[in-house]
């Protein structure tokens, strides 16, 4: 009895998220731009307190993090996919185990030794490494959640008829999608976490607030860039939380 | 929908190997199932009739022989068109949790290229065929479902394109022995409309009984140890391990095989209402007979005792408390002959009217009957 009520019960929680997070986000944001904008400002602070250095720099995270994403999808997916088919099975610990130290290494480390490998600077600086270190929650979960399709479902489909290709598109993606989806949302977070590092690499970002703001004794820009970095990062996650909700299969609540 | 849809089926020494296995899972396999009949493999589990039915849609694919399906060779086609032209129905039906059940049914005509209309009116068919409401599940998704429902769809989806041949993996092993009983029936009915030609792999004896035209009865490595009708195998099973898979009360399986009308009725005097007590004494002699009423329907049984003077035919013997019909079967028969006082069951025509008796003499000769024509 206890089970499908601790179920439901997060069933609710989780839709009380979905509606109160953006707003409480928004809500501390409007607060802290309020205030920094109506204190005193002296001209080192309003050189990065100022509406355009700020939607600039968010811009720049934002594209960071959007890019990190789509270049995860498009490696991670298809790669998870590839790695669950029978014929590449002892493929996946090698590449499994890549992924690892990707994520098992510090962003900071990888970031630089990237650019101290290239001798870039920049965007893709950034993009690379946090792609990398970022691949590894969509990719396992692609795999866990491909494995977890129960194989009478594959053999049913491929028993009325269908190609091995329709049955991954029909059946075992869309039942995958969850946890795709979940993987997704945890490596949307943790880019957003790693573009405040771009500003290492001169890669731009919030992270440049937080740098300016300590190295010149400023709180009002550090906690500025700080506010803003989480309030995206919230924001990225509730995206992530309405993607699950809106793209995962239906039948299976 | 008349007439037989089914094909033949083939299999010419048919076996399957698995590489780093001393023996082979499936050794040398030869039978015909017969266009439009049910084939029911039954066997211990793991003895390889699974994988010999998953051989004939090439889920496995044999190692060595010959399958044809209705003359065609089907190691030849293309597996997946192959399959489109099999129905599949497996252990707890195998739905797609996030299709509908309509989306479901309509898999196979969508892969063989149907238009949408044409799916959507042969959905609704097909949930109608199997006992479901369109209206009310054709939207529902499978965990809204019963287990016996879930079944129910996954027969449906199995005959949507319409196939010739049906192969089916213990479809009803999962599901309360009501409901599997509610499915058997109601197998037995659409085969009866529709004349596939089916495969039904199980475990249970009795199940094979009641739904096969024939039995296969498979040992280790799917070595065919009888192959006949369920009336054979009851009546003469082929050797020790054919009578132990039969088990217990074989004879009394036996029973549930044959109707009431397939055995010779006996007679016992009757009389009517209307005549008079001493008519019937005369009849009845020192033995005993039935009173029937206006429309000749068994009132009471009456002996000469109950038949004295100034005794009235209104309220002589005692009632007729159990009546068997032509299409009861004999352990039905057998049951009512053993609850009445005199051995005798009484049979009831399709109004109620009298036609006979069984007595416990004529079940024990069909049976002794049957015994001799099976070895013969």
């Amino acid at each position: 009895m206890t089970a499908p009520t601790a179920e439901r019960g997060s069933r609710r929680a989780e839709r009380i998220r979905l509606y109160a997070q953006p707003l409480i986000v928004l809500g501390i944001v409007g607060v802290v731009l309020a205030w920094a904008f109506s204190s005193d400002l002296d001209d080192i602070e309003k050189r990065s307190i100022n509406a355009s250095t700020i939607l600039s720099l968010t811009w720049q995270h934002v594209e960071i993090t959007a890019v990190v994403t789509a270049l995860v999808l498009v490696v991670a997916v298809p790669l998870g996919v590839v790695l669950t088919r029978r014929w590449a099975k002892p493929l996946a610990p090698l590449v499994l185990g890549i992924a690892n130290i990707g994520q098992a290494a510090p962003a900071v480390g990888l970031l630089v030794l990237f650019f101290l490998a290239t001798g870039w600077t920049g965007f893709w600086v950034v993009v690379l490494p946090t792609a990398l270190y970022a691949l590894l929650p969509v990719l396992r979960n692609t795999m866990v959640g491909l494995q977890q399709v129960d194989p009478s479902l594959v053999e049913a489909g491929r028993g009325i008829g269908m190609s091995g290709f329709s049955v991954l598109r029909r059946i075992e993606f869309p039942l995958a999608v969850p946890f795709v989806l979940a993987g997704l949302r945890t490596a949307l977070v943790l880019a957003v976490g790693v573009a405040t590092l771009a500003m290492l690499v001169d890669g731009g970002g919030l992270g440049v607030m937080i740098d300016t703001g300590y190295k010149l004794r400023r709180t009002s820009v550090l906690v500025v860039g700080a506010v803003l970095a989480v309030a995206l990062a919230l924001l990225v996650d509730w995206l992530g939380a309405l993607a699950e909700q809106l793209l995962g299969p239906r039948g299976l609540r | 929908m008349n007439g037989k849809t089914g094909v033949e089926i083939h299999l010419d020494n048919v076996s399957k190997r698995y590489s780093g296995q001393k023996t082979a899972a499936v050794d040398e396999v030869t039978m015909t199932i017969p266009a439009g009949e049910t084939v029911v493999f039954v066997g211990p589990s793991g003895c390889g009739k699974t994988t010999t039915m998953k051989m004939i849609n090439r889920l496995i694919e044999p190692s060595g022989g010959r399958i044809t399906i209705g003359g065609e060779d089907a190691l030849k086609l293309d597996p997946d068109q192959l399959r489109r032209r099999i129905g599949y129905a497996i252990q707890q039906a195998g739905l797609f949790p996030h299709m509908t059940v309509g989306q479901n049914v309509g898999v196979v005509p969508g892969l063989v290229g149907w238009d949408k209309n044409k799916i959507a009116d042969r959905v609704e068919e097909m949930l109608d065929l199997v006992g479901l409401e369109p209206s009310e599940f054709r939207d529902r998704y499978p965990r809204q479902l019963s287990g016996g429902q879930q079944q129910r769809v996954g027969v449906a989806r199995a005959l949507a394109a319409d196939p010739p041949v049906l192969l089916m993996d213990e479809p009803f092993g999962a599901v309360d022995p009501i409901t599997r009983g509610n499915l058997q029936d109601q197998l037995l009915r659409l085969q009866s409309e529709l004349g596939k030609t089916i495969v039904f792999v199980t475990h249970d004896f009795d199940e094979a009984v009641k739904l096969g035209d024939r039995i296969a009865v498979l040992g280790d490595r799917s070595k065919i140890l009888q192959y006949d009708t369920p009336d054979a195998i009851l009546a003469n099973p082929a050797d020790d391990t054919v009578a132990g898979f039969v088990g217990a009360g074989a004879s009394l399986k036996q029973l549930t095989l044959l109707r009431v009308r397939d055995v010779e009725h006996g007679d016992v005097p009757t009389a009517t209402v209307d005549d008079s007590p001493e008519q019937l004494r005369e009849r009845v002699g020192k033995g005993s007979g039935l009173l029937l009423d206006a429309r000749r329907r068994p009132l009471r049984w009456v002996s000469a005792r109950d038949l004295g003077p100034g005794k009235s035919l209104r309220t002589a013997g005692r009632p007729v408390e159990d009546s068997v019909s032509e299409a009861s079967t004999l352990q039905d028969a057998l049951e009512a002959i053993l609850t009445d006082d005199d051995g005798q069951a009484v049979v009831v025509g399709t109004r109620g009217e009298y036609v006979g008796v069984v007595d416990i003499d004529t079940v024990m000769t069909t049976i002794r009957q049957l015994r001799e024509e099976a070895r013969a």
